[in-house]
């Protein structure tokens, strides 16, 4: 043990605590704004006339902007969730199946709906939905949603699964000898974090997407960030700020309380 | 067994999409209005009465540009009853077929209208379309930062040293150029190569002294001082000066750019007769005075003003001097865009 | 390693594949065909079938028909390639040591870290950009702070520059690279980062020898979630960037809307398609060359 000399400690990187601060603050910083400027009492977004509440009294009063606040959270859960399960055995797939012809080929292809531009594909999928006579109403926005955020769930689990070490997998496999059970005690828990990962990066995409949006949506289909576009030509209000500030509220307040619960569940099983 | 798995997740995507499209399907009851305009450009007052006197449910979409509505009406109708069109773009949206005839001159309250409005080039019939909102494009200065005369395009176009970095454009190829071309003295929608060159040299010399080219924001930026002379329409410059004494909106010697924003039923409409009722309703004048006081942009219903609030009543923004020229901007030919196109590709290398 | 089971791979990649296959690559089918027509005059497109689009991109038309090398779309594509590889080496440098920093954590800071990492992101990028430059801007909050401080008695003008620009690009996608490479580098054993320092003595031989080959499979796929999105982003150019110049997001978006000339967008969206496209497959031959021996 005399090998440890000084006791190197690996978690304690001299600066790099300091620049995560420093990057939480840059990430942070327009969201302070963003909340301050929610309680303005000017009319503008971006010109300040006091405090007021008169925003957030407007925001909840307005039907279309909760529809429009609904609408994206219905489509930002249901395509996360839907591309995240399609990106895991992907993911198994491309990292841990047998090489064959034309692998390069699907791996760039899963990667298709990251490198086209977005109005290209708005357009195109726009276009195509009227060829096929999709008419799903929001449906056909979760779809499309599903499709662009498929690379975004699929390239963290990917990376995740690169260097995982089989051979865990293989001994369990010796143990249960089932590939289910293999999969659900011991390669999904080694892959929750690329998952978790996939899935974040997944959500955040679809809840800020426009483009795609604008072009596929139907009537009644309007999304936030749809609704937020719309003001540029008359002037951002801060009832943006209002609305983006109670989403903010929502979304932090349940995911905390999800975080406690399971804290506490966890506690229970140890 | 790898098939069972599949099925299970294809069977939850499937029970996923279904109650999706219940959820959406729940929508098209009878008595409902699907208006499409740009956010913040309906009077949510006009609605409110609007359902109140009619019964009918109105929800509201909105998109950012007329290029949106043009590619989603042309890819088939996307469900909407009620659609908000530049002038520009109506005789786009008439000739390939994606707007319903109104016949508005028999629709009731068509009598409402001011005569300068009706029967206007881009629908010399009113067989598709009625005015909705109307306004002026041209520039607005801070006084207090420019004490120069301000009686011509010359200032924005051509600024003299002290204002340079200090000009802010529209970022819309369209908008710059036709007020270039109106302070050039040219008629709208330019073929001719040699005129264009012309405009193109203007906006090149131009570029270096403006500071950006960003169509939104402009209020708070005029009013905070951020740029001191900036292309601006109408209302907007006179919601500037209520945060900004100082910002006075130019009524050019060479002229302005004017639009008309139109009302407008989608080919396809599912509620053809609360799209009419909705019509009807708005050419009455106290309920087009309530889409104007939200606005502050000019309508074309006669009598509207008495409702007006007082802000807007002796405003000068929507008071433009008598003589003053007016150039509404037609729908470009496919030359004329191209070229425009060119510029602005060459002005933004 | 002959104990392990290999998956069976065409199952398991099947139904992605086939969502990608029949709503993406068969809309891209259309874009592919739209840019061989004719644009239409309001938008859209027409027969006849021409190549002209892609003759476009690099020749100008003189007035008597004759093919003039421009070189005005190099630029503007140059301009953004240059921009999205300084986002993503922006990126790396920054999120390479947060993420190293995050997995060093326990488990219930780590957890924390990458909520604390995304929830900006849950609100809308637009208002969050709008926001920077309410801070940017001349009167704005930084400007603010520095003459309050006598640091500087004029405002400096920090906005529609490529600076601006740039941090616009690394902000919008900054997770995009710490969050892959926090999955890989999660399950660093510390006993692997201690021992390696104590053989070779050294912080720096510790990351180069244990660190960065498990950060490596994170960096790539940061690097395609940064580098592409960035290609053609159009918002940061637009409301930091102030315009000024064309991106290739802008100039596509362009030509979809006020230009209307969608064959030219379908066009220059496919070029820039395949240099992202041929860049991937090369990238993947290369890690499964690595691989196979």
């Amino acid at each position: 043990m005399s090998g440890r000399s000084k006791g190197f400690d690996w978690r304690a990187t001299p600066g790099l605590g300091t620049l995560t601060v420093l990057v939480l603050v840059f990430l942070y910083a327009p969201l302070v704004v963003l909340v301050a400027y929610a309680f303005n009492a000017s009319n503008l977004a971006m010109v300040w006339g006091g405090f007021s509440l008169q925003w957030f009294e407007k925001a909840l009063a307005n039907s279309d902007l909760r529809r429009a606040g609904w609408n994206s959270i219905t489509v930002a859960v249901t395509a996360t969730v839907v591309a995240t399960m399609l990106a895991v055995p992907a993911a198994i797939a491309l990292e841990r199946g047998r090489a064959f012809f034309g692998k390069p080929a699907a791996e760039s292809l899963m990667a298709l709906p990251l490198v086209v531009p977005e109005i290209v594909t708005a357009i195109a999928t726009l276009v195509f939905f009227s060829t096929i006579g999709l008419r799903l109403g929001i449906a056909n926005v979760a779809i499309a949603h599903i499709v662009f955020c498929i690379p975004f769930a699929l390239l963290p689990i990917r990376a995740r699964l690169r260097d995982m070490p089989r051979d865990v997998e293989d001994a369990a496999r010796d143990l249960y000898a089932d590939w289910r059970q293999v999969f659900i005690r011991v390669t999904l828990p080694l892959l929750m974090p690329g998952i978790v990962a996939g899935a974040m990066l997944a959500f955040i995409v679809s809840l800020d997407d426009f483009l795609i949006t604008l072009m596929v949506a139907e009537a009644g289909s309007t999304t936030l960030p749809v609704y937020l576009y719309g003001m540029l030509r008359l002037g951002v209000t801060p009832e943006a700020n209002a609305a983006a500030t109670l989403l903010l509220a929502l979304s932090v307040g349940v995911v905390l309380a999800a975080y406690l619960v399971m804290r506490r569940g966890g506690k229970a099983v140890h | 067994m790898t098939s069972k798995a599949l099925n299970r997740t294809t069977l939850k995507r499937s029970a996923l999409a279904l109650a999706l499209t219940l959820v959406a399907g729940t929508a098209h009851a009878e008595g409902d209005l699907f208006i499409y305009n740009w956010t913040d450009y309906t009077s949510p007052e006009l609605i409110a009465k609007f359902e109140k006197d009619t019964g009918i449910k109105v929800t509201l979409d909105t998109y950012d540009s007329n290029e949106t509505l043009l590619a989603k009406l042309k890819s088939g109708s996307a469900g909407y009853d009620i659609a908000v069109v530049s002038s520009d773009f109506v005789p786009i949206f008439s000739s390939e077929g994606l707007v319903e005839k109104i016949d508005a001159p028999k629709l009731e309250g068509f009598s409402n209208l001011d005569p300068r409005w009706v029967k206007p080039v881009w629908d010399p019939e009113n067989a598709y379309s009625i005015p909705w909102n109307w306004g002026t494009t041209s520039y607005s200065v801070n006084t207090d930062a420019y004490k120069g005369p301000i009686d011509s395009l010359s200032v924005l176009f051509e600024p003299p040293p002290e204002l340079a970095g200090k000009v802010g454009m529209f970022n819309s190829p369209s908008e710059v150029m036709s007020l270039a071309q109106v302070y050039l003295g040219m008629p709208p929608c330019q073929t001719d190569t040699a005129n264009m060159k012309k405009v193109q040299d203007l906006l090149l010399a131009q570029a270096p002294a403006v500071k950006l080219y960003n169509s939104d924001g402009i209020i708070e930026r005029q009013a905070t001082g951020e740029t001191v002379v900036h292309q601006q329409w109408n209302g907007a410059a006179m919601r500037s000066r209520e945060l900004n004494k100082a910002v006075k909106y130019v009524y050019p010697k060479e002229g302005v750019v004017g639009w008309m924003d139109n009302v407008v039923v989608p080919t396809g409409a599912k509620n053809p007769d609360n799209a009419r009722k909705f019509l009807t309703f708005i050419m009455q004048p106290e309920n087009m005075a309530l889409q104007s006081n939200f606005t502050k942009y000019s309508n074309a219903v006669v009598g509207s003003e008495q409702f007006f609030e007082a802000s807007m009543k002796d405003a000068p923004e929507l008071s433009p001097p008598a003589d003053l020229k007016v150039v509404f901007t037609p729908a470009c030919p496919e030359e004329a865009t191209q070229l425009m196109d060119r510029v602005w590709t060459r002005l933004k290398k | 390693m002959s104990g392990t089971a290999r998956v069976r791979t065409l199952p398991l990649l099947a139904p992605a594949l086939g969502v990608i296959l029949v709503f993406m690559v068969a809309p891209m089918l259309i874009a592919g065909a739209y840019s061989f027509l004719t644009a239409g005059a309001y938008g859209g497109v027409r027969l006849p079938v021409t190549g002209e689009a892609y003759v476009r991109f690099l020749f100008d038309r003189d007035l008597d028909d004759s093919l003039i090398f421009d070189d005005t779309y190099l630029v503007i594509f140059g301009r953004s390639i240059a921009l999205a590889a300084a986002t993503t080496v922006l990126s790396v440098l920054i999120g390479l040591p947060v993420a190293w920093f995050m997995a060093c954590r326990d488990k219930a800071t780590r957890d924390l870290l990458v909520l604390a990492i995304t929830i900006p992101f849950w609100t809308n990028l637009l208002i969050r950009t709008y926001c920077w430059v309410l801070i940017l801007r001349d009167q704005g909050l930084v400007n603010a702070a520095l003459i309050g401080t006598g640091v500087t008695s004029e405002p400096i003008t920090f906005l529609y520059s490529n600076e601006a620009i740039l941090l616009g690009l690394v902000y919008s996608f900054l997770p995009f690279m710490v969050l892959p490479i926090y999955a890989t580098l999660e399950r660093l054993d510390p006993r692997l980062v201690e021992a390696a320092h104590d053989l070779y003595a050294g912080r720096w031989a510790a990351f180069r020898y244990v660190v960065w080959p498990l950060a490596k499979a994170g960096v790539a796929a940061g690097t395609i979630l940064v580098f592409v999105p960035a290609l053609g982003a159009f918002l940061a150019p637009d409301l930091l960037g102030g315009g000024r110049k064309l991106m290739i997001g802008s100039l596509i978006h362009l030509q979809f809307t006020s230009s209307r000339n969608w064959p030219f967008g379908a066009a220059a969206s496919m070029i820039l398609m395949a240099f992202v496209l041929v860049a991937l497959v090369i990238a993947a031959r290369r890690r499964a060359g690595q691989v196979a021996p």
